[in-house]
């Protein structure tokens, strides 16, 4: 599997008030939430992002509350990726669970800017950016949530499992 | 190798003799919970599942809290949605308006958390029943559900950072400055994926309400729980909250830590954190002149009795400043109630404050006071993300009780020394 768009890049501790603020949290509908995605860092994001567009930053994105409608936004938003030096231990969490691909990768965060083209493989954890063609080594999932991933998120693994 | 508190827990729960960090394990879980944001989402996830009655309904604690009593006609059918749900799986502790409170000071007050359990909860600040002893972590809607049917939830074993406690706390010193000065000195990455374990002899110098306090705020330093051990005091407010069995554990002499703080607390200073980050600590000394619009005393980190005791001491007899809205939220009923019977609530309404229902509202800016653009908010509460409480270009300072109430008097950023006090 592979995502392929233009990145949007932030700086550090990104967190999930700016990503989606507060006062859109009375709706849990992931496109209605997608409208307002980044909005308090980013006021046009919604506006410009395209489908399959990734999003880099530094470290511990997604810090903050443990609102699982942060990772929807992004999602619903059309985001393929997001890459970061670091992410918060919560919003890593629920990245995996409702399967938006996330990697970490310091020297990707540092190497990538706004604009620049860019490619994941996820199945290796390969970061292309053809920009300046250059690439970078992504941590790649342990097994365990390799499993989730696949199996489509933590709801279906957790019936397959029931099954075997 | 022995282990930290926190992993013998884990272990416990997972059925292991030992665990190390790293370690992947699966662990069963004591008590589940979720509010009126992030339970919608768990409930519509569940629907995913081929397994549809919840694990354990006395297991499960539905509690909306955050935009209650109900802000607009959305939340309104979120908490409807909630409701339904409690009412349909036969959900034991599902609190509605009247017996809601704030979910991380209701849960304890209740007796439903103690020393030795696992506990996951959809809110972020969940960590705070560390306080007790237990194992607790905030985790999004998804692993809340799944938890919520499958009583299991799966977790990397955390390394751990040690913090040694020693000596006492000045007056008007309290558990927010010493959680505040942890940020501000390792920041909010600084135990990322990691335990806080807090031990030595200054913790008996701390209530149990400096110590909620203290393990709310352990993820605004990224880390997945902050833990205390369990001593009388702790032993004492569970007997006095709870009927359930409990277990203490202590971390093995030869545990390993990847760092470990030595903090007197007899050196901390009223401390604040300035926009946009709680890592950006300052003494309030060394604040300088900044003007306040607004005070908020309460939350999940600061809306306990002994918060609204030592804001009340403050304002006794006072007046807040012209122009400054001061607003006092205690965090559940039997607070609200005590707060009533000790006279606060008649010390804060004659300072010129209001006092408001239980309600997370203006922590998240969600409503009960919201803030415009360039106005500045001395809160108790513990986030001052761009844009947290209102508008993007406005401000929040992350303060104790006493430095909010003696703000609030002043209209500018100060501590009750500057009164006098």
């Amino acid at each position: 599997m592979k995502a392929n768009g233009t990145v949007f890049k932030y700086g550090d501790n990104v967190d999930t008030d700016v990503i989606i603020p507060a006062r859109y949290l009375n709706s849990s509908d992931g496109n209605e939430l997608a409208k307002y995605c980044m909005e308090d860092i980013d006021k046009d994001f919604a506006k410009k992002v395209q489908k399959g567009d990734i999003i880099v930053a530094n470290k511990n994105f997604g810090c903050g509350s443990s609102r699982e409608h942060a990772p929807l936004a992004i999602k619903c938003a059309g985001v393929s990726c997001v890459i970061a030096e670091t992410f918060a231990r919560i919003f890593y969490r629920n990245a995996i669970n409702i399967g938006l691909p996330i990697i970490e990768c310091p020297e990707a965060a540092k190497g990538i800017e706004a604009g620049d083209n860019v490619e994941v493989d996820f199945d290796s954890g390969m970061i292309y950016n053809k920009t300046k063609g250059t690439q970078f080594q992504g941590q790649a999932f342990p097994p365990f949530m390799q499993n989730i991933i696949k199996s489509g998120g933590l709801m279906n693994y957790i019936n397959a499992k029931e099954e075997e | 190798m022995g282990m930290t508190m926190t992993q013998k827990i884990l272990a416990a729960h997972a059925g292991l003799e030992k665990v190390e960090a790293g370690q992947l394990i699966e662990a069963d879980l004591d008590l589940v919970l979720a509010n009126d944001i992030t339970g919608p989402v768990a409930i519509h996830e569940v629907e995913k599942l081929n397994k549809k009655t919840v694990f354990d309904k006395d297991k499960i604690a539905l509690v909306p809290d955050h935009f209650t009593p109900n802000k607009d006609i959305k939340s309104a059918e979120h908490c409807k949605c909630v409701r339904e749900y409690a009412y349909a799986q036969g959900i034991t502790n599902y609190f509605e308006l009247g017996e809601v409170g704030i979910e991380h000071a209701l849960l304890p007050e209740k007796g439903l958390i103690v020393a030795g359990e696992t506990c996951i909860g959809a809110d972020s600040h969940t960590c705070t029943y560390g306080a007790l002893g237990a194992f607790s972590t905030g985790v999004g809607s998804t692993d809340m559900g799944a938890g919520m049917i499958t009583g299991k939830a799966w977790f990397k074993v955390p390394s751990a950072i040690k913090f040694v406690l020693t000596g006492k706390p000045k007056e008007w010193v309290s558990g927010k400055d010493v959680i505040l000065h942890i940020i501000g000195m390792i920041g909010v990455d600084g135990a990322l994926y990691r335990s806080m374990e807090f031990v030595g002899d200054g913790i008996k110098n701390l209530s149990m309400d400096d110590r909620f306090t203290i393990a709310n705020m352990a993820i605004e330093a990224g880390a997945k729980n902050g833990i205390f051990p369990v001593d009388e005091l702790t032993e004492e407010y569970m007997k006095e909250h709870s009927t359930k069995s409990y277990t203490k554990y202590e971390a093995d002499e030869d545990a390993v830590y990847d760092e470990t703080y030595t903090i007197d607390l007899s050196a901390l200073e009223p401390t604040v954190a300035f926009p946009h980050l709680p890592e950006n600590t300052k003494t309030v000394a060394e604040s300088g002149d900044i003007k306040i619009d607004q005070v908020v005393i309460g939350s999940c980190t600061n809306g306990r009795i002994e918060d609204l005791r030592i804001a009340a001491k403050v304002l006794e007899g006072k007046h807040v400043a012209k122009g400054m809205r001061c607003i006092v939220i205690p965090a559940t009923q039997k607070i609200y109630l005590q707060a009533v019977d000790e006279g606060l609530v008649h010390t804060f309404i004659h300072a010129g404050a209001i006092v408001s229902t239980p309600t997370c509202g203006p922590c998240l800016g969600g409503h009960m006071g919201i803030l415009a653009s360039g106005e500045r908010a001395v809160s108790t509460t513990n986030r001052n993300f761009v844009g947290r409480m209102g508008h993007i270009d406005s401000e929040i300072y992350l303060a104790s009780p006493a430095v909010a109430a003696a703000s609030a008097i002043t209209g500018k950023l100060s501590q009750p020394s500057d009164l006098g006090l």
